[in-house]
């Protein structure tokens, strides 16, 4: 019978089926930053246990660091308490981290690909929800709590059940303006921010595989605002590519091997899914979020729903947005006037994302009430785009350049907003309170349509300006 | 019964309404920047509370429960198991709910905090049921997988796996690893990424 690549996946790296009915399943790779360990390590610590294989974990720092001055000790005292725990643990364990002197800091699911640690077939695992991201290379690659970092840890391995599979097809092409992140957008839309629990998505159709090795990270990378703790795209020439070179992609002819067994891990013609979906790629128009979770999204030429629109138990959901957004059904969610402009994060933190944003803020000047950040996703993306020159075109036309981290995705260092702002943001969550003020709001969107609104002071078509 | 058996819970109940509710809300991001989990049951909720005097988690009649009941996709958002922490020290030892997301759900069985799922219908009166006679004790049973209130049983499921892990109090994960041995080994040099392609 025809395999998945979930199927083999899983089977390689299958210890042994569990008391309880679930899988012993070995990590092959396991990515750590600085929020979600310290309590992990003390654990091993209590447990007198040693990190079982620490050449297989690799750290960073992302989520607290200041992206203004990163020089240590940070100015905020509790962040600089984190890192240097980091600093500590990772040396007292004898793991590799990326730390700020490295050159290769940022955020941990901007590096492991770009380091080429992140590679078609392996297990990946992270203290982070957003570690489905690396799923772009044809990884199974899924996010974990303190506990299981504990578990990896000591035993390299995760008590798992194998979630069932959704094919999620996306057909057609794109229209000039439109992005991957408004190809994932529009998926958790039509799915359902709960609709991929239970389930791992595989992505497929021709957007996804005419789709470039950053866009599928896009993509992949808010697999689990859909719910579906993983989502993959099977590996091929785009993958190869992409990793060819890497510092941690094998090299030579044990390239040409590895291309050989990714290719073998990859879905059979034929396999079956628990699930298909089909979404009609040409007609995707930029998406903004309106609401409170990343499901609530509009194309940029409709108009904010009411909640008699929604079936009945997602209704109490939709007042509350419509109540914290301090919108009112039928407004036109174009025009909507922000305050702040953030450019950044695991999901749209890389280059050809800034390139996106540059391309706009070439035709214009940041609107003067606006205050607008652009926050490369790690050093090596910084100094990228520093070569083709993109932080002066930024600069010019008036958003900072900032330094690599998590930033004002999360809010956990200065860069926050400021009581109800109204952000246009590029990161994956429109949560109350996200963007660190209990009241800010947050409307997502693509890095284009961020410079777009960032240039215009409004939420605004980027298509208009681009034309 | 064991210290680590979850058998059942038994306490009194804390009904919270509202679906999609994540991990932020649980726990804001800004209180995370702690090198332990001590402090967290102090911050459960604290935006959202410091918002609405009237908040659940405010309120006086609900003070010392353990039995949370929510709606649909409880814990959804960042894997932070700062969350299920912040639940647990603030003294929640069951959550009966709509549904849970994936990963907070796998953080509280590694805490030992039994996740039950209900109909929404059965949801809403225990809510209700609860709001009207705060002070008796609900019985959530993972054993038998029902949830009972006053003269009512509620149908409440958990999936296998983990309903034996809670009840024979197998949950630390560590040690069940731990006990694969050598073919964790094993394993891992089959694989051509590890062994070397
Ligand atoms: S950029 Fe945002 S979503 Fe991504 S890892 Fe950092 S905090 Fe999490």
């Amino acid at each position: 019978m025809a395999r998945t690549l979930l199927d083999k996946v899983w089977e390689a790296h299958t210890v042994r089926t569990l008391p309880s009915g679930q899988t012993q399943l070995l990590i092959g790779l396991h990515l750590i930053h600085e929020v979600t360990t310290p309590q992990a390590f003390q654990m091993l610590k209590e447990l007198g246990l040693k990190v079982r294989m620490p050449d297989r974990t690799f750290g960073t720092l992302d989520h607290i660091v200041p992206t203004t001055d990163q020089r240590r000790p940070f100015a905020d005292p509790l962040a600089e308490e984190m890192a240097a725990h980091m600093i500590r643990n990772s040396r007292e364990f004898g793991l590799p981290l990326f730390d700020m002197a490295s050159g290769r800091q940022g955020i941990v699911h901007v590096i492991g690909p770009e380091l080429g640690l992140s590679q078609p077939g392996m297990t990946i695992a992270c203290g982070d929800s957003h570690t489905s991201t690396h799923g772009a290379l044809g990884a199974i690659a899924f996010g974990i709590g303190t506990s299981q970092v504990r578990d990896v840890l000591a035993t390299q391995c995760l008590a798992m059940t194998k979630p069932r599979l959704r094919q999620v097809r996306v057909e057609g092409a794109l229209a000039p303006g439109v992005y991957a992140k408004d190809v994932i957008l529009t998926i958790i839309n039509v799915l359902g921010v709960k609709g991929g629990v239970g389930y791992a998505y595989e992505y497929a159709g021709p957007v996804i595989e005419r789709m470039s090795m950053e866009e599928r990270l896009t993509v992949c990378n808010m697999s689990i605002e859909g719910g579906a703790r993983f989502g993959y795209v099977n590996p091929d020439a785009t993958t190869f590519e992409y990793l060819r070179g890497r510092p941690y992609a094998p090299a030579g002819e044990a390239f040409d091997r590895a291309v050989a067994w990714w290719t073998s891990m990859a879905t059979e013609p034929g396999a079956r899914f628990d699930d298909v979906a089909r979404i009609d790629g040409s007609t995707i128009e930029p998406v903004v979020t309106w609401g409170i979770n990343p499901g609530m999204s509009i194309g940029i030429s409709q108009r904010i729903p009411a909640p008699e629109s929604a079936p009945e138990p997602e209704r109490p959901t939709y007042r509350e947005a419509l109540a914290h957004m301090g919108f009112e059904p039928g407004q036109p969610i174009k025009g909507t006037k922000i305050d702040v402009a953030f450019v950044g994060s695991c999901t749209n933190g890389r280059l050809s994302d800034l390139r996106a944003a540059a391309e706009v803020a070439r035709r214009g000047k940041v609107a003067r009430h606006v205050r607008a950040l652009i926050v490369p996703g790690s050093q090596q993306v910084a100094r990228a785009a520093e070569a083709e020159g993109l932080h002066e075109v930024f600069q010019e036309a008036g958003f900072q350049w900032r330094k690599a981290g998590c930033s004002m995705c999360l809010g956990m260092n200065d860069d926050k907003l400021q009581g109800r702002e109204m952000s246009a943001s590029s990161s994956n969550r429109n949560f109350i309170g996200r963007q660190g003020s209990p009241t800010g709001r947050t409307l997502l969107m693509s890095p284009a349509m961020v410079a777009a609104a960032a240039i215009t002071g409004a939420v605004a078509d980027v298509r208009e300006i681009l034309r | 019964m064991s210290d680590m058996q979850r058998r059942q819970v038994v306490g009194r109940g804390l009904p919270l309404p509202g679906n999609d509710i994540d991990t932020d809300r649980i726990i804001p991001a800004r209180f995370l920047k702690e090198v332990t989990f001590e402090s967290m049951g102090e911050h459960v909720f604290e935006d959202a509370r410091k918002q609405d005097p009237e908040h659940p988690f405010n309120q006086e009649a609900y003070q010392g429960a353990s039995v949370l009941v929510v709606g649909q996709n409880f814990g959804c958002g960042s894997s932070r198991e700062h969350a299920p922490q912040a639940l647990m020290r603030w003294g929640i030892r069951a959550i009966v709910g709509g549904s849970f997301a994936e990963i907070f759900f796998g953080n509280c069985v590694a805490l030992g905090i039994p996740c039950l799922a209900a109909d929404p219908a059965d949801v809403a009166w225990l809510q209700q049921a609860i709001g009207r006679a705060p002070r008796e004790l609900v019985t959530v049973d993972v054993e038998k997988q029902e949830v009972r209130f006053r003269d009512r049983v509620i149908r409440a499921t958990i999936p296998d796996g983990p309903r034996n892990q809670l009840v024979t109090g197998t949950w630390d994960s560590t040690a069940v690893l731990l006990e694969a041995g050598a073919a964790i080994e094993a394993t891992a040099r089959r694989l051509p990424y590890v062994a070397g392609y």
